[in-house]
């Protein structure tokens, strides 16, 4: 092994490549080889640090000090004055907000203070392109311990103890679905990994896979040993090219270490696994629908049972599980099932990541015990909303979650509370709202998203969903009547209760608790005509005050259609009928003269 | 669909992927993941001949081909504008982003300019929810971008 004095760890996911950290490691290295350090410091690309918001993030290991907001230009002074000298880079501290203090340990940010990491234990610290950190870090320990010290059926036990259920959304318990695909008898099992992400604003799965890719394969190795499979298939959506390329490096070093292929650590034991692309459909997160898929045909569910345990992958008893739900099994062998099940609620164990978006603070991807409080997310780890506006409602479990408002920020959360709460915990998509949101034109926003990703296998799901997203439409014209108001609701209710899958029984979710949460919205959107939040454009229109109006024409210039019209200082006119409703006049006016009617 | 005359080379190179694939029926979606990243797109006569070449019927391709949104039938612009309508993004305001490139480019989500430099596309999330609203135009990601950008955006590509 080579030997560092310093690691810079330089963040490489999804968000912090797209603001150039590639080229921040790059700069780094050059820098380093300027000073001769080349072979001191190491400058390592790693997977996401969760820290979205206050990217591109480097940390500088042992120091323990992360930086934030870095760009290319800082790599010269971070060596120069960090590495050379040990001072630490002031300007690139990360500047808690609430107490206006610098906060060189990331740990000690209200960001990541109430964070436990499980899942994502390894993101953000190790190279993911290198199986050594993986096991300096007791990678495949677990796998050793399982294949050397216990049997197949100690092995569910402990997974089964611990209380691990399907991070993937359903919240069915791991154990219990190993059990099963272990009491099948057949010829040839396999163990399938789902990771064809699909909920627009999670991005948990892809961090894990380009963060920790051994950390799944391990699992997945674990799961055919304790179930009898020696064959592993990863159903990797095409979408993800980073992921899939690090898969494949991490499947070859593991295959040359022997971790992968046959006899592993010469206990007799074989496990091999290739990679599936999915391409593009959301009901392939449904098992039956992702088997389908594996097997080259369009992506449509069968009715359950027989369930996937029984008849899988080419007929055969198949265990498919998601990637969050196999991160946290080498975990939980190795420190023990009353560990994890120490950790979360009584109903729901262990930690969920979960993705934080839209009118918050901090933009990222964290990962927290069940039981916390969608306020202590929202408030704490999240830094609040944005701009200072006001908490309207927060978003879980994507198309098929619902939204939830002010009156459920103490709920403790898990799978059941959220369930009870018309939600879902789904794959972790938290998106926070505020009054710019339009609550009629959300639940318009998800039947439009299962409207194009229904299958079309069944009626309810395929014509249903069609149905309601017209009515929504229809009110967000400004010509729905209150009758439609209890149509929707009916007819949500058709469809949750016959639609062959999860997608299907799941998708009404976003305009249920819409309707029970945000009611008065809909009434004013179909009685006053009124949208408040000023989104829909069929209801508003934009008007200059003759009063206020100074003449300055900024807004006259700006117009991309050139509808509005006035001479030099006098008041100027908007054409309503050439209006776009884009709003750039009302940003350019200086003077506040124009306002939404 | 406007009927695409294929030249020896290219039967010859879709076989060829066909036949690395052992020409087998259960490998249809691996085929055409190859096949559309060799030739930028699937049209019908493509499809027709894996059909052929994997024994199964041309419906049956054209219904996986349909099915996955990845998979497509016409030809991408040279600079593929990609904006992103994730959740994330869209309660950050992506909407208005998209109707601005569409009303610079005049043109429509899934088609491409008559010069064939643009064609505008949505995707859901791509994971820099961080940096919303995202557009991508190739594989570069813009983040943050207001309406005001998109003409400076479309600008860096026009020569």
């Amino acid at each position: 092994m080579s030997e560092y004095k310093m690691h810079i760890l330089v963040c490489g996911g999804p968000g912090c490549s797209a603001s150039k950290s590639e080229q921040i490691a790059a700069n780094l290295r050059s820098h380093l080889q300027q000073e001769g350090l080349e072979k001191e410091v190491n400058v390592v690309l790693t997977g996401c640090f969760g820290f979205c918001e206050a990217g591109p993030i480097i940390k500088i290991m042992p120091d323990n000090v992360f930086y934030v907001k870095v760009q290319p230009e800082d790599a010269k002074e971070i060596v120069q004055e960090h590495i050379i000298k040990g001072r630490m880079v002031e300007r690139l501290l990360y500047t808690e907000p609430s107490n206006g203090k610098k906060t060189p340990l990331d740990t000690d940010t209200d960001f990541y203070k109430k964070q436990v990491r499980i899942a994502l234990r390894n993101c953000g610290i190790i190279d993911p392109e290198n199986i050594e950190e993986y096991i300096a870090l007791d990678g495949y320990k677990a796998l050793a311990t399982c294949l050397t010290e216990y049997t197949p059926e100690k092995v569910i036990e402990i997974v089964s103890a611990s209380g691990l259920s399907g991070r993937g959304g359903a919240g069915f318990p791991t154990g219990r679905k190993w059990a099963a695909t272990a009491k099948s008898k057949a010829e040839q099992k396999y163990i399938v990994c789902n990771a064809d992400e699909g909920d627009p604003g999670a991005f948990m799965d892809r961090s894990i896979l380009e963060g920790d890719p051994h950390s799944v394969l391990e699992a997945m190795a674990i799961a055919g040993y304790a179930v009898g499979a020696d064959k592993g298939l990863i159903y990797i959506r095409a979408e993800y090219p980073l992921a899939i390329h690090r898969l494949q490096i991490a499947l070859d070093q593991a295959r040359d270490r022997g971790l992968l292929g046959k006899d592993i650590f010469s206990t007799g034991f074989n496990f091999d696994i290739e990679l599936r692309y999915g391409a593009g459909a959301f009901v392939c997160g449904e098992a039956t629908a992702l088997i389908h898929s594996m097997e080259g045909l369009r992506g449509e569910p069968t009715m359950k049972p027989p369930r996937t345990s029984d008849k899988g992958y080419l007929g055969m008893p198949t265990n498919v599980n998601n990637v969050e739900t196999y991160a946290n099994v080498p975990a939980i062998i190795l420190k023990g099932a009353d560990w994890f099940s120490s950790i979360g609620t009584e109903n729901s164990k262990g930690t969920k990541v979960f993705a934080l978006a839209g009118q918050i603070k901090n933009v990222g991807l964290i990962e927290v015990p069940m039981g916390i409080t969608l306020r202590e997310i929202i408030y704490e780890i999240g830094g609040g909303m944005n701009g200072g506006k006001k908490f309207k409602a927060i978003q879980t479990g994507g198309p098929s979650g619902g939204c939830l408002t002010e009156k459920h920020l103490d709920i403790p959360i898990d799978y059941k509370s959220l369930s009870d709460a018309g939600s879902m915990m789904g794959s972790g998509g938290m998106v926070i709202m505020d009054e710019s949101s339009c609550m009629v034109s959300i639940a318009k926003f998800y039947l439009d998203f299962t409207v194009e990703e229904s299958c079309g296998k069944c009626t309810p799901c395929r014509i249903g969903n069609k149905r309601l997203y017209e009515l929504l439409d229809k009110i967000t014209q400004g010509k729905g009547t209150m009758e439609d108001l209890d149509n929707l609701r009916n007819l949500s209710h058709v469809i949750k209760d016959t639609s062959l899958c999860g997608l299907g029984q799941s998708s009404p979710n976003p305009v249920l608790s819409t309707l029970d949460n945000f009611w008065d919205e809909y009434v004013e959107h179909v009685k006053e005509h009124k949208c408040r939040a000023g989104v829909c454009k069929a209801l508003m229109k934009y008007e200059i005050n003759p009063e206020v109006c100074v003449g300055c024409t900024a807004c006259a210039r700006n117009c991309p259609v050139n509808a509005i019209k006035g001479e030099k200082k006098q008041a100027h006119q908007i054409n309503q009928e050439a209006c776009i409703k884009c709003g750039t006049c009302m940003e350019k006016c200086k003077f506040g003269a124009i306002s939404i009617k | 669909m406007a009927k695409v005359k294929l030249d020896d080379n290219k039967i010859q190179k879709i076989k060829d992927i066909c036949a690395a694939h052992g020409n087998k029926a259960g490998e249809a979606i691996n085929i055409l993941h190859e096949v559309q990243n060799t030739f930028g797109y699937l049209p019908a006569e493509v499809q027709e001949l894996i059909a052929e070449q994997i024994h199964v019927s041309a419906a049956h391709i054209y219904g996986i081909v349909t099915f996955y949104s990845f998979f497509t039938m016409l030809p991408k612009g040279e600079h593929p504008i990609s904006v992103c309508l994730g959740t994330a993004c869209y309660v950050r305001g992506s909407e208005k982003i998209l109707d601005e490139f569409k009303r610079q480019l005049g043109i429509n989500i899934g088609e491409t300019t008559p010069d064939g430099k643009f064609s505008i596309n949505c995707l859901r999330c791509v994971g820099a929810c961080g940096l919303a609203p995202v557009a991508l135009v190739g594989d570069k990601v813009y983040g943050r971008i207001t309406t005001d950008q998109v003409k400076d955006i479309i600008a860096e590509y026009q020569n």
